[in-house]
């Protein structure tokens, strides 16, 4: 299978690894963009307003102006913070929420980096981001930092547990960890989709789709949890703790925690799209499923979850810490180990 | 500062010691420039010390110096959510004062007046509830609907939050035409709004979870904190001065005293006192309703009692009214000159506020901010 | 255990039915207006026309009697007012009551910054000189461009005003001593008052 299109092309030298390693850059840039107008749009008119209108036609260059904002805002280091953490905790989470995209694959063609470990790498490294909050919460020197710090490190690490046994349900279910692969076992059609228990006969189809689609609840809402998502924005919970670990943030750094949140929820939506919603294939098996149309499908796919989680963002109101590690602990990850369970067996007897 | 205890937990190595976080006043939860001293163990609360008068503007020593009709302005600006409730106790203890008797339309009117505050008072209390517990969009569902409660006393008194409507003898105008189609419009829409937020909010699993058996107020905390309102509502105890003492015209109306049945947890706990104020809005719309089909039609003139010069007899006088959040007392010393020797108020924030630190030690630092949510002061009437 | 999927059932259920609202939502009509475009829909171009709001004044109808300053919980208007010289000619009359003017009013500043449109001026006002209107938008770079002067006589004309008053009072202080010296005088002849009125 192809892996890269860029390197079919000018061959696999510096310049071709740069360029590749740019393309997700430009894309997020401007997603992130066009996911901060969403968000503000989608809040507005669920709650009966118009939202910005004064920035461009219907105020759709808002966004651009809250980056110009941050950017001119004064970056401050508030006094007692310890300096090198609090610099570099926002850029490790940008680069955390960054390094995922390496193992994404947008299209049959290109993929930054095919590795044979990609579900795996993405988790790891979606991990790494609790380093970025915790480091930041710390250094702050605030106490509502390190509180929403420690809540973050709680709630994620809690929640990573229920969604692994989804992804490893669906390694169960596809025989490897490739992403490229993965996709491509889910070729030919909706009906193969692995939300509908990926290629087979009806009967079983009609078995194993109900506990797909609980896999697939709860790894969305595991994803929501691991982004910080409402109802499980406790880290930053804004009536209690101010706004968690970057209440001491300003200008550009902040800017950065903001980056890296909407990053993730593309990645996780991605990832959604992924293992469940045959990412880049095309509902209609072979009909437009042209490469170049192939990373529409990815996006509109990645693209419709991320609007799902703006819209319960704007619905549910926060959980409480014990209720979030409860529900995590006590509902998440038992369902997960018998969805598992029901899945390996569907993988086995097929 | 108090000075830092550790706590004898056996943690082995691990030295803990509990920490002292500062809430307010500027914090995005506290409804106004409230701080709370709280001492945290982890995320439980062990201790929580609410400082007040960051918004002191010596109401009451001023009011030392105004006339009477010049004291009702002042009486706007406590309770600044419900503006219409405060000035009523006030009136009505000035016209026994000076021995008037007000039609009985005006009496409808204020009671209709005071009714519509209180489902403003309510909405507000329970979309910043709402918000509190971090759902957004009802909040701006309930503050839409307010919007018309404030478009009818803007076109009846001229102002949108502090009214000056309520005058000593009568009324400052008269309502406009419209006022009982408003009236019922806005009751018809309130009652839409109420059932959606009832799905989208009060019903919703997480915010139940959040809210049930936190916060427990028992009722003999209650009374002996003379805890007055919803809060009182909340833990069971069906007090309301509207019918253990009828004022006004409140003996003629057929409404219901909702009080906190415990339903999703323990009675008294912050569920309880928000669902009181939910059903206190249905209540209310019922007595707007009935209200509106006794008002006269005929207008007359709303000022023709209002004395030109008020001086009332030398004597003191307390006069009470169930405001949206508690009794308002109001105690008015007159030496007989036309101002006041002494106007002090029993502020129902206040009194409600004196509740917290008792009823939030062992809940955790978000349950904290949904019980002070949930007790619904205004620093307002806090301050004074 | 039935308590446990049921609570599970709660959640998700109550979720779809919150979901469900706020979609609905999404495609409703906004209630939002663009504000200095557009306007409230009953009060198109400005505020209901009895709302309290910024204070005007008509200075042909006020002649300074104080009551307004006086009925002013917060102290914000103030007041200085000339007595009318009894030898000007051309004074305008109270437009409402139609008698002519006694007294300059020399300055009538109102604090917009302290007011707190009470309206209970404009109950005070004999003339109902004073009045709220639904003027709001005036916002202003400086606290004392608040301060608004409503007096429609010049520095130069309040000064010729007081001028005028000063010298008639002088004057008729002058007469008054110069009677009361003629008097003092008429005493001290004694009699003699006939040929002094003559003389007059």
């Amino acid at each position: 299978m192809e892996q890269n299109f860029v390197y079919e092309w000018l061959g696999q030298n510096l310049g071709a690894i740069l360029l590749v390693s740019v393309i997700p850059l430009g894309f997020v840039l401007i997603y992130a963009l066009l996911a901060i107008l969403l968000e503000l749009k989608v809040a507005s008119w669920v709650q009966d307003r118009l939202g910005p209108m004064r920035t461009g036609w219907k105020g759709v260059l808002q966004p651009i102006a809250e980056v110009f904002k941050l950017l001119q805002k004064e970056d401050i280091t508030p006094d007692g913070t310890n300096k090198p953490l609090f610099n570099l905790a926002p850029f490790i989470m940008f680069v955390a929420a960054y390094a995922a995209y390496a193992v994404l694959p947008f299209s049959s063609v290109f993929v930054p980096a095919g590795i044979d470990l990609g579900l795996f790498f993405i988790f790891a490294v979606g991990a790494l981001a609790i380093i970025g909050i915790v480091m930041g919460g710390w250094a702050s020197n605030n106490k509502y930092s390190i509180l929403g710090a420690m809540r973050a490190a709680s709630q994620m690490v809690s929640y990573e547990i229920p969604a692994a046994i989804v992804l490893l349900a669906i390694a169960a279910l596809s025989g490897t960890l490739n992403m490229q692969e993965i996709i491509a076992q889910q070729g030919g059609g909706m009906q193969n989709w692995f939300i509908f228990g990926g290629a087979g006969g009806v009967l079983g189809k009609v078995l194993i789709t109900p506990v797909m689609i609980m896999m697939f609840l709860l790894y969305f809402v595991a994803s929501l949890a691991e982004t910080n998502r409402t109802p499980f924005d406790i880290p930053e919970g804004e009536s209690e703790i101010v706004a968690g670990y970057h209440t001491e943030y300003s200008g550009m750094k902040f800017a950065m925690f903001f980056f890296a949140e909407y990053s993730n929820m593309f990645i996780v939506a991605a990832l959604t799209a992924i293992l469940f919603f045959g990412g880049w294939q095309s509902p209609f098996g072979d009909f437009l499923n042209h490469p170049a149309l192939q990373s529409l499908w990815m996006m509109l796919k990645a693209g419709i979850f991320v609007f799902v989680q703006i819209w319960l963002r704007w619905t549910l109101p926060r959980f409480r810490v014990d209720q979030l590690m409860e529900l995590g602990w006590k509902t998440m990850v038992p369902i997960a180990f018998v969805g598992f369970f029901a899945v390996a067996l569907w993988a086995m007897v097929r | 500062m108090a000075e830092r205890k550790t706590i004898d937990y056996d943690f082995g190595r691990v030295d803990t010691e509990r920490m002292r976080l500062n809430v307010g006043p500027q914090h995005p939860s506290t409804h106004g420039v409230l701080r709370l001293e709280v001492e945290l163990e982890g995320e439980l609360v062990t201790e929580v010390v609410p400082h007040i008068g960051y918004l002191h503007r010596c109401m009451e020593k001023a009011s030392e110096a105004m006339t009477y009709p010049q004291v009702i302005p002042f009486l706007d600006r406590m309770d600044y959510i419900s503006s219409m409730n405060n000035e009523w106790p006030y009136v009505m203890g000035m016209e026994k004062m000076l021995d008037i008797k007000v039609s009985e339309r005006i009496e409808l009117i204020r009671i209709i007046m005071a009714e519509l505050n209180r489902i403003g008072n309510h909405q507000i209390a329970i979309a910043t509830f709402g918000l509190d517990a971090g759902a957004f969009t009802p909040f701006l569902f309930l503050f839409r609907d307010r919007e018309m409660i404030l478009d009818l006393f803007e076109a009846a008194s001229g102002g949108r939050l502090l009214y000056n409507y309520m005058w000593i003898g009568g009324l400052q105008r008269d309502v406009p035409p419209t006022f009982k189609e408003d009236c019922l419009r806005i009751v018809k829409t309130v009652r839409e709004t109420n059932k959606e937020v009832d799905n989208l909010l009060l019903g919703n699993r997480i915010f139940v979870d959040r809210t049930a058996d936190t916060g427990i107020l028992p009722a003999d905390v209650a009374i002996s904190f003379a805890a007055s309102g919803p809060v009182l509502r909340g833990s069971g105890i069906p007090f309301d001065l509207r019918r253990s003492e009828p004022y006004s015209l409140y003996d003629r109306f057929d409404f219901d005293i909702p009080v906190g049945r415990g339903e999703v947890g323990t009675v008294g706990d912050s569920f309880d006192r928000n669902i009181v104020r939910f059903r206190e809005m249905e209540e209310s719309c019922k007595i707007i309703e009935q209200a509106v089909a006794m008002l006269p039609d005929a207008s007359e003139d709303v000022r023709a009692l209002v004395p030109k010069r008020i001086k009332p007899p030398k004597g003191e006088f307390y006069c009470k009214a169930e405001n949206p959040k508690g009794e308002l007392g109001l105690y008015i010393v007159s030496d007989g000159t036309a101002k006041p020797q002494r106007v002090k108020a029993r502020g129902t924030s206040f009194v409600n506020l004196a509740l917290l630190p008792e009823i939030s030690k062992g809940y955790m630092l978000a349950d904290l901010i949904l019980i002070l949510g949930s007790i619904d002061i205004v620093l307002g009437e806090v301050d004074r | 255990m039935a308590g446990y999927f049921q609570h599970i059932y709660s959640g998700l259920s109550t979720t779809m039915v919150g979901m469900k609202i706020t979609l609905e939502h999404l495609f409703k009509k906004k209630v939002t207006l663009q504000y200095p475009e557009k306007w409230h829909p009953i009060t198109s171009g400005h505020m209901p026309l009895n709302s309290r709001n910024r204070i005007d004044l008509d200075m042909e109808e006020c002649d300074g009697c104080n009551a307004c300053s006086r009925a002013c919980p917060v102290g914000c208007i103030d007041i200085e007012i000339v007595k009318v010289a009894k030898s000007e000619t051309d004074v305008p009359n109270i437009k409402s009551t139609g008698k002519p003017r006694k007294t300059w009013v020399t300055k009538y500043d109102i604090d917009f910054a302290l007011c707190c449109f009470c309206s209970l001026c404009t109950d005070a006002c004999p003339t109902e000189a004073i009045q709220m209107t639904t003027e709001f938008e005036y916002s202003t770079f400086h606290r004392d461009d608040l301060i608004y002067h409503f007096s429609p006589l010049s520095a130069e004309e309040v000064k010729e005003k007081k001028e005028m008053l000063a010298k008639e009072k002088a004057e008729a202080a002058k007469a008054k001593a110069e009677a009361a010296a003629k008097a003092k005088a008429e005493a001290e002849a004694s009699g003699d008052t006939e040929s002094k009125e003559n003389s007059n």
